[in-house]
């Protein structure tokens, strides 16, 4: 029979990255002055049980992998050795490799072999390091050979002993005849003394290599508890090895040590000391010697057939339902469901709708129910959101590593803080969020968090901390990333702006300098290092963010700190929008683009080069983007004054929108426009409307471009 | 009536190929994810044979060993278990907790199959 082994392998890469996961956040959390044992038995699991499932699914460098990381572990959870800092590196190296080789199992990447040779050979060095140095250690390694020795002297050795004990009067004479069967599979046994009375008292002599337990374990099934008695009779001189008892090891490879499965047998115990009769046979020891199995199974084919009728199978089922807290189901699955859910919220809203038009008196009934409708459909949706959350802690998880990791680099002292880790968001962020943050912690690390040095001159506490928190706050997500640092060099950024010909000013607000450095390309460190300070990310972190229709703020105090704000719409299904009309369409702008909306004036207006137009808004010339025109509709406002213009911002750039006619704020149901047709400059994606039709959601950063590339550099 | 395996193994790969490979070769299984979850269900319905992991979360395989041998129902079901380890210590101390036989891992279908059909069938 041929079974397909990569039928489980989804199962095995979701279970060993589970396991990293798991090894890591319990590592980071360990207390090397004093470890908690269980922690590290926790940890010695993940990797024990990585190296099992490796090891069967044919992953093997996985399996090598943890095997070495296993080994020191279990010196250390046997307290043979210390754990320190040494071994701690070289286990997160090893729980790094074996995210590259799972990672490359997976078809992601290239696995690390170099690592993977480099880690072993350490973990390998760790281990002989801490044999020397313990003596535990070397005392737990020694037996292992003379075990075997002592297993293979067993076999030779022929011994008698006299066995007594007691049975139930019922049956004794079948009980007897399979006890002998099994009995002579171990060697030769025969009845000594038979009692009066069946349940009397018998001895068996029993010549076998097996030791005194083997015969114990299997008289034990038979005697009464508290009658087994063995006793040694006089040596037997060694007689040839009736090894044939033994079938079980047959298709076993030769050298014990390799066997891949075993029935017990004497191990190594051959000539128990004769102290040892008093011990041991009051405690049952009732297990099947598998070399005589049949018994076993009979026994065992007829306990089922009873007991299985008193048994309500359905009650098992129900059982095991009820044991499973969680099930997996795909994300396509869900997606699914929000899209329909979504596709309700616009059929309840064309009810609503349509319902206004009719008498609220003749059809009270329908109204009511509208009502209802409306409630359920919200509940439901809201459920059905839920489905996607998942904690912020997914993303935390990995930042005490991240710090650990820099910080020692950088030879800082820092302390996360990690606050709101429950807090929810949708599963879909979450995935774009953790390189945006890991940036903003790295930056944190390098930028803001001064030297132990500079920070005790400067009369703080020697360790910096990193702040990580997350809170909901209407309808958004806030993750702030805080550090108890030196804060931003106000002219080191307005310096290092003019350098790179930024337009800038000495009267520019702090908020407006802080915002300078999501600039692309730009970095004030002093020295570049390879944390941060190349002055890639900041740009990048921001467009990112930017895309998830969130935003980055900066507070910053000069030998306080730095806080950097994100702020995200909670889902990336459902967008606050205001609408606007043109012409006869109607467009969605994203809630949190919309800074202002003015009614222009024609003195506000200036014109630039040939077609061009600025709009002056509180003292600050905007781009006039003019939508009808960029979507080549007819808009009915042909002159600035006769529509509204709408204040909108991206990356700290803004513009002004004109429109026809601003038509109120609704939540829309996100509709992907790439999906379904194409790509449209300036169009993120659609929405249906209650009235049914379809209606665009504007790009507003590609829109403030719009705006911006048309205007020439002096603006 | 076709004989039921328990396979106890808090790994869910390693337990959903055991499962798989029992289920065709024709045995019944029962699953558990731990030591705790095996001694639940090995009380909630009898089986023929358990297999067991040992390095496990809340009840390791030797502590579940020794409890089911505890049982006057398990007295003397066949009990293996599937370990990484196949040293002497490791065998004594399985033996001493009662159990029937070892299978060390990683094994591969055929071998379990092999195994599984020595002991019940």
């Amino acid at each position: 029979m041929a079974i397909d082994m990569s039928q489980f392998y989804q199962v095995f890469f979701e279970e060993a990255g589970e396991h990293l996961a798991t090894m890591e956040s319990l590592l980071l959390d360990l207390d090397l002055a004093e470890p908690d044992l269980e922690q590290v038995n926790a940890i010695f699991r993940a990797a024990h049980s990585i190296k099992g499932s490796a090891g069967t699914f044919g992953f093997q460098d996985m399996a090598e992998v943890t095997h070495e990381a296993e080994t020191l572990l279990d010196r250390v959870r046997k307290e043979e050795t210390r754990l320190d800092e040494a071994m701690l590196d070289a286990l997160l190296d090893a729980g790094d490799v074996l995210k590259t080789l799972l990672a490359a199992h997976v078809g992601q990447g290239e696995a690390d072999h170099e690592g993977m040779t480099r880690v072993c050979a350490r973990l390998r060095q760790l281990v002989a390091q801490s044999a020397g140095r313990s003596v535990a250690a070397a005392a737990a390694a020694a037996p292992e050979a003379p075990a075997s020795a002592a297993d293979a002297g067993a076999a030779a050795t022929l011994k008698a002993y006299n066995v007594s004990f007691a049975m139930e009067a019922a049956d004794a004479e079948t009980v007897l005849d399979n006890l002998l069967d099994e009995l002579q599979q171990l060697g030769e046994a025969m009845v000594l003394v038979r009692p009066a009375t069946p349940d009397g008292t018998w001895h068996l002599r029993v010549t076998t290599a097996a030791d005194r337990e083997a015969i114990a374990e299997l008289v034990d099934f038979a005697a009464r508890s508290g009658t087994l008695g063995i006793d040694a009779a006089e040596d037997q001189p060694p007689a040839d090895a009736d090894d044939g008892s033994y079938g079980f090891f047959d298709d076993a490879p030769a050298p014990a040590q390799e066997e891949a499965y075993g029935f017990f047998e004497p191990v190594g115990e051959a000539a128990a000391p004769p102290a040892d009769a008093s011990y041991g046979f009051f405690e049952p020891l009732p297990e099947q010697v598998a070399t005589a199995p049949e018994p076993a199974i009979t026994a065992m084919a007829e306990a089922p057939k009873t007991e299985r009728r008193q048994t309500d199978r359905r009650q098992n089922e129900r059982r095991a339902g009820a044991d499973a807290a969680s099930i997996r189901v795909g994300i396509e699955r869900v997606d699914q469901l929000v899209n329909l859910v979504g596709e309700l919220v616009i059929t309840q809203a064309m009810l609503t709708q349509a319902a206004g038009r009719v008498d609220p008196v003749i059809h009270e009934r329908l109204l009511t129910g509208l009502v209802q409708l409306e409630r359920n459909t919200r509940d439901l949706q809201e459920s059905v959101m839920a489905i996607r959350m998942v904690p912020i802690s997914v993303v935390f998880g990995r930042f005490p590593r991240v710090v650990r990791d820099i910080s020692q680099k950088l030879g800082k002292q820092v302390e996360l803080k990690l606050v709101g880790e429950g807090t929810e968001l949708d599963k879909g962020l979450i995935e774009k969020l953790t390189d945006p943050l890991t940036h903003l912690v790295r930056n944190s690390l390098d930028h803001g968090i001064e030297s132990p040095e500079k920070r005790t001159a400067a009369g703080k506490p020697a360790q910096g901390t990193i702040t990580l928190s997350a809170y909901h706050r209407s309808g958004s997500i806030v993750i702030e990333v805080g550090d108890d640092g030196a804060g931003l060099n106000r002219d080191k950024i307005l310096a290092k702006a003019r350098e790179r010909g930024l337009q800038v000013s000495d009267a520019m607000s702090d908020q407006e300098v802080w915002q300078l450095i999501f600039e692309a390309g730009f970095s004030t460190a002093d020295k570049v290092t390879d944390v941060s300070g190349r002055g890639v990310g900041m740009d990048v972190v921001k467009k990112n963010i930017a895309a998830l229709g969130g935003r980055v703020d900066i507070e910053s105090m000069t030998g306080i700190g730095t806080r950097m704000t994100v702020r995200l719409p909670l889902t990336l299904a459902i967008l606050d929008g205001m609408s606007v009309q043109v012409g006869e369409e109607t467009f969605i702008l994203p809630l949190n683009t919309v800074i202002e909306s003015v009614q222009p004036e024609r003195g506000m207006l200036r014109t630039m080069g040939r077609t061009r137009q600025l709009l002056q808004v509180r003292g600050e010339y905007l781009p006039m983007v003019t939508l009808a025109d960029v979507f080549g509709i007819g808009g009915r406002a042909a002159q600035p004054e006769q529509g509204i213009v709408v204040v909108v911002e991206s990356e700290g750039t803004k513009a002004a929108l004109f429109v026809d006619a601003l038509l109120g704020q609704q939540q829309v149901v996100i509709k992907s426009l790439e999906a379904n047709y194409r790509r449209v400059p300036g169009v993120s994606g659609a929405t249906i409307l209650g009235d049914g039709h379809v209606a665009m959601i504007l790009d507003v950063p590609s829109l403030v471009d719009m705006g911006r590339k048309a205007l020439p550099e002096a603006a | 009536m076709a004989k039921t395996v328990l396979a106890i193994d808090d790994s869910a790969s390693i337990r959903q190929m055991v499962a798989f490979t029992l289920k065709s070769s024709g045995y019944e299984v029962v699953e558990a994810v731990d030591g705790m979850d095996g001694l639940d269900k090995a009380k909630s319905k009898p089986v023929n044979l358990v297999l067991t992991d040992q390095n496990m979360p809340r009840m390791d395989g030797l502590t579940l060993i020794k409890t089911l041998r505890g049982l006057p129902q398990y007295k003397s079901t066949p009990i293996l278990m599937l370990t990484t380890e196949s040293s002497d210590t490791m065998k004594a101390q399985g033996r001493a907790a009662g159990a029937t036989g070892w299978l060390v891992k990683p094994f591969d279908p055929q071998k379990l199959v092999e195994v599984v059909k020595k002991v019940i069938g």
